[in-house]
């Protein structure tokens, strides 16, 4: 294999940035439309109707249950289709990998998200639910201002472990060949014949982010420990 | 929606090869389950003498623990899917390495895989252990060690049996966990269900139907494993202790 060559990595170096800056960019939209979509999927669940709970159920169980590689290429072939159906358009709408990738993300984790946001709002208090609606509050009402805050706060650091989790995850759009932080690292590795170096370098890069992420949260949680 | 329904597909033959579609998605599941279960050999042995060692009071042990468990836990299963395959062979000895790399087809890549999803999913065993075990009341080790037994024995007879009750549920979902991440290893080159699935697409255009099947035999697949670790659970449960009745509950 011949020695180390630091030189590759170095040339490599702004190419691994844009990768970088895509797969961050990646984990933070997925997180922020995963959370959304994740709270009223957990909203949907706790609901009495059948209407509501039933789908939100076999959604979240559905996508919790095959792996995510398999969820992405359901998506790669189904958003045209659907975006096809709802524009009208007469042939499945050309949507780019990069795009889809988003899509997936956000469908995948508000699976993952929605369950833990589900033991959020359970971890309220019943009697902060009858306090907001003896003072004559309405469902969405108590929800925006007296549980959801409650059950974000009690959530915070296991929404943030759960977020370095996909960034992690977001590495599998390399099926899709986007360039991301990995898809970045294996181009140059093909195209320059040093997938030892380039593999190496990735996997520290991933290590040193995720590793100083889960350090932070672990902080986070002993001082949210405190307050409650 | 224009697209062309066609169920019977499965019963069409493999455009490239031999047998018919549905041999093809059933021949991936069982390499999904092959890779599955003989990495969690390796998850359940490493991850729980891992797990066990970190909750001792040996200092250097404990380090070397928590290292194993950052180390597999911070990288990407996918990068180390990579490292596995690609890098590992330039570091053994030539002849192993190129060993490793010569295997015939299905070997070269169903190695490293199980290898790697095995080690992935130690770290994660070991959290799970490691949490179970200092779940215990502190009572139990006194005890333990009050009536005489030695260290080693308090583990055996004591804290072990009534800890690995209690991973049961978590570990369920690692184990379903491991099934899922074998999919990972398609991008070596393993000719697992998903991979199946997608050349199905590929060969026939019934991406529908393929990803479908796929994804009823991945919740089946998910389905037993629940069943069976609920059975299990029941069985090897204490009268009085723990899960009594109730599934899961609690943790």
């Amino acid at each position: 294999m011949g020695a180390f060559d630091f030189a590759v990595i170095q040339r490599a170096l702004p190419f691994l940035w844009k990768g970088l800056q895509y797969s961050v960019q990646l984990t933070l939209t997925a997180m922020a439309g995963g959370i959304v979509l994740g709270t009223l999927l957990a909203m949907m669940r706790l609901s009495s109707h059948r209407v509501l709970n039933l789908p939100a159920t076999v959604y979240v169980n559905g996508i919790r249950s095959i792996p995510l590689v398999l969820v992405i290429f359901w998506f790669y072939f189904l958003v045209p289709l659907i975006l096809q159906s709802v524009m009208g358009a007469s042939s499945p709408v050309h949507v780019g990998p990069e795009k889809s990738a988003l899509v997936t993300f956000i469908m995948f984790e508000a699976a993952y998200y929605s369950e833990i946001m589900r033991a959020g709002i359970q971890s309220v208090s019943r009697g902060q639910v009858s306090a907001a609606y003896a003072l004559g509050l309405t469902y969405f009402q108590s929800m925006a201002q007296v549980i959801l805050p409650q059950a974000f706060r009690n959530m915070i650091p296991i929404l943030l472990t759960q977020t370095i989790v996909l960034f992690q995850d977001t590495s599998l759009v390399y099926v899709l060949s986007i360039t991301d932080l990995l898809g970045a690292a294996v181009k140059t590795a093909q195209r320059d014949g040093r997938l030892v170096e380039m593999y190496v370098f990735v996997a520290l890069i991933y290590f040193f982010l995720s590793y100083t992420l889960s350090t932070l949260v672990k902080q986070l949680q002993q001082r949210v420990a405190v307050i409650r | 929606m224009n697209y062309n329904w066609n169920w019977k597909i499965f019963w069409d033959p493999v455009a490239a090869g031999s047998g018919v579609y549905w041999e093809w998605l059933i021949s991936g599941l069982a390499w999904t389950l092959a890779t599955g279960l003989l990495a969690w050999i390796i998850a359940l042995v490493v991850g729980s003498a891992i797990g066990v060692v970190r909750t001792t009071p040996f200092k250097w042990p404990v380090r070397l623990g928590n290292a194993w468990v950052e180390l597999f836990r911070n990288i990407p299963l996918l990068v180390q899917m990579f490292l596995w395959y690609f890098v590992l062979p330039e570091f053994l000895p030539l002849g192993l390495g190129t060993a490793m790399k010569q295997m015939d087809p299905p070997w070269a890549t169903f190695l490293p895989a199980v290898l790697c999803l095995g080690f992935y999913t130690s770290a994660r065993v070991a959290e799970q252990v490691k949490a179970g075990i200092q779940s215990l009341p502190r009572g139990q080790t006194l005890a333990g060690t009050a009536i005489g037994l030695t260290m080693v024995q308090t583990y055996r007879y004591v804290t072990m049996p009534m800890a690995f009750r209690i991973v049961i549920p978590p570990l369920t979902s690692e184990f379903m966990n491991i099934i899922k991440n074998s999919s990972v290893a398609l991008t070596i080159g393993l000719l697992e269900l998903t991979q199946r699935a997608r050349d199905m697409s590929e060969y026939t255009f019934q991406t529908f139907e393929a990803f479908t099947a796929a994804t009823v035999l991945y919740v089946a697949v998910m389905l037993v494993v629940v069943y069976g670790m609920r059975r299990l659970e029941k069985k090897v449960q204490v009268p009085g202790f723990i899960g009594t009745g109730a599934r899961g509950g609690g943790h």
